[in-house]
Order: C-alpha cells, then structure tokens, then sequence
C-alpha cells in the first residue's frame, strides 16, 4: 500500500519540478543536512516522549507526579516536533515521487499521524490529569500505545532508505 | 601509528565478509543503531537539558540520574555493541573515512567531558541537587555535551556520505591527510 492509490501523481509531479525540490535534490549536501536535522530532532523527541511513556509504565521518574514529568516534556515534543515537521517536508520535497510510490512511507505517515493524534488527545488528558484519575492499567496501556506508535514512526521511517 | 594492516585483516574475516554482504543483518544492526538514539541520547538530551536548568527544574539531579540512568546505559551499551558491528561490518572505508575519524574525536571528547564532570562539579552534588538551574560549571559540562553528541550524530549520519572518500581521488591534500588515503606519488611528466 502506498500513496499513489489516492492518484494525484500531477501534484507529485509539480512538488517533484518545483523550485525547492529541484534545489535540494540537485544539491550534493542540502539532502545530508536536512536529513541530519531530521536525525538530531529525533534524538530529542525520542527523549521527550519516552520519559512522559516510560513513567505511564511505571518506570524512569516514577517517584515524580505524573502531570510535572508530562509539562516539563511538553515544550521539546511539540519543538522537536516542528522540527522533525519541517525537515521531513523539505526531505519528501526533494523526492516526492519515491516516497508517493513508497511502501514505507506510507506506513510512517500513518503512525505519524496516529501518534500525533493519540499524543494531543488521550495521552495528553491521561498525563495532564495527574497520578491517581486513571486507573493503573489504562495508564499503563496509554504509555505502551504511544510508545508502540512512535517506534512504527521511526522503524517505518528507518525502512524507506532500504526501499 | 596506522590502524590500516589491521582493518585489511579485519575485512578479510569470515564474519566481517558475512556482514557486510547480509541482506537482513546489516540494515538490521543499522537501523537499530540510529533508532537506540532516542534511547540512549534521548535520556542523554535531558539529562543535559536538567543541567543546563532547562528542564525538570524540580527534580534534584540525583534522582535523574537514579531513575533515567539505567536506560540511558542500556541504550549506550546498545549504541556500542551495534557500532561496533558496522564497523567491523565496513572497516577500511570507516578507517579511512573523515566523519569516522571526527566522529571518534568528538566521542573521546564526550567521554573525556563527562569525565570532568564526575570528578569535578559533580562531587558536590548535594550541595546544588535542588538547584533549578546548577553551577556554571555544571552547566558547561551539559552545554558540551549536547554540543559533542551533535556533532557525533551529524558525523556519524555523514560516514554514508562518500564525497571525502579514499577511493575517490583527486581530493584535497587536506582531506587525505585527515583521512589517512594511500595515495600513490603522481608519475613523474
């Protein structure tokens, strides 16, 4: 399963000519900058949601409330967010027609979009809320779902270089 | 003192051959080397941040340590173990290779930062434990840091890169120094 089943291949075709994706896929290093910005905003969301996942199960801070290790987290998941956001559009755009025809891809997006939904939502309310208005269990189950969904992020990301 | 004669031997190895021309192991030791980043530095970026007093301000720096520690040394041994196989998997060319080279440099650097650290700000940790934002000292130790680990992130990204490669010549006289090339002396006219 890939993107083309939603058959816009002249969008990806005019994104593919443009300007920017030109400049980036002709260049001999845009592509290895721009893909190191993606791998160093990894690291700090990585960081930022494996502490808020790992205390859900009960591990890492676990002796701090819930909704501190949660606020404290916050503001590097939602910048490192935007970052990885931003680097990884500048990375479809320098080769959109791969990614469009892209197994992988697709699948990332997918998680992209799960985690980020589940991580503004549910995982959110659950870790704002604070130790004690969940039941353990559901607690427990919120961290493994976040953490499975960005582990599909980033192996499905890892995947597409092997295409 | 060169490495070379060793990672020629290195390469000639049963294991070495077997790894490197694998279809599942070496994608599958490299993507679990760039995904145990959010584990190991991960913990590492926060554990920086915390000194720089940019994050978990209330929690004394102690009971990081305490609680993020241990997974912050798995995935280090993680880090490692995996490294060390690409390596083993790739030997002369990450030899020989610049971001190889400043990548180790800049890995040395973080173990010798860290190292000042514990032996110095560090011993006096009760003393600024609950501080939200520790001594300058502590501070430049995680300013350093977050520093070096960038620079062996991007570094590391960058080996996949062949543009300073040995094997691609001509280059300039500084980055076959740096890399260590064996160039043959240009024949005389």
């Amino acid at each position: 399963m890939n993107f083309s089943m939603f058959q816009v291949l002249p969008w990806i075709e005019w994104v593919a000519a443009s300007a920017l994706g030109q400049a980036i896929s002709k260049s001999s290093w845009a592509f290895a900058v721009i893909e190191s910005v993606h791998l160093l905003a990894l690291a700090v969301i990585g960081g930022a949601v494996l502490m808020v996942d790992l205390r859900l199960l009960g591990f890492g801070l676990r002796a701090q409330p819930l909704d501190r290790v949660a606020r404290d987290a916050w503001p590097w998941f939602v910048g490192s967010w935007v970052v990885m956001i931003v680097s990884g559009v500048l990375l479809f755009v320098s080769e959109p027609l791969k990614l469009y025809f892209s197994t992988p891809f697709f699948w990332k997006m997918i998680f992209l979009l799960s985690g980020s939904v589940f991580a503004v939502t549910v995982r959110r309310k659950v870790t704002m809320a604070g130790d004690g208005r969940t039941p353990p269990l559901v607690m427990k189950l919120v961290g493994l779902v976040s953490l499975l969904l960005w582990s599909g992020v980033g192996s499905a990301g890892r995947w597409i270089g092997f295409g | 003192m060169s490495l070379l004669p060793f990672c020629q031997w290195l390469a000639e190895t049963p294991g070495s051959i077997a790894l490197h021309q694998s279809v599942y192991a070496y994608p599958l030791v490299e993507s679990t080397h760039v995904l145990t980043l959010c584990l190991f530095l991960g913990m590492a970026i926060m554990f920086d941040l915390r000194l720089l007093g940019l994050t978990l301000v209330s929690v004394p720096m102690t009971e990081i340590r305490r609680r993020l520690g241990p997974w912050m040394a798995g995935g280090f041994v993680i880090m490692v173990i995996t490294g060390a196989l690409l390596f083993y998997a790739i030997p002369v060319r990450s030899y020989q290779s610049v971001w190889f080279r400043i990548k180790v440099v800049a890995l040395l650097l973080a173990g010798l930062n860290a190292f000042v650290f514990h032996s110095g700000i560090d011993r006096r940790v009760a003393e600024w434990d609950r501080d939200s934002v520790p001594p300058p000292a502590a501070r430049r130790a995680g300013a350093r840091s977050l520093l070096l680990w960038g620079v062996i992130v991007v570094a590391g990204r960058m080996i996949a890169y062949n543009w300073f490669d040995c094997d691609k010549q001509p280059q300039p006289r500084i980055v076959n120094v740096l890399a260590g090339c064996v160039v043959p002396a240009p024949e005389a006219p």
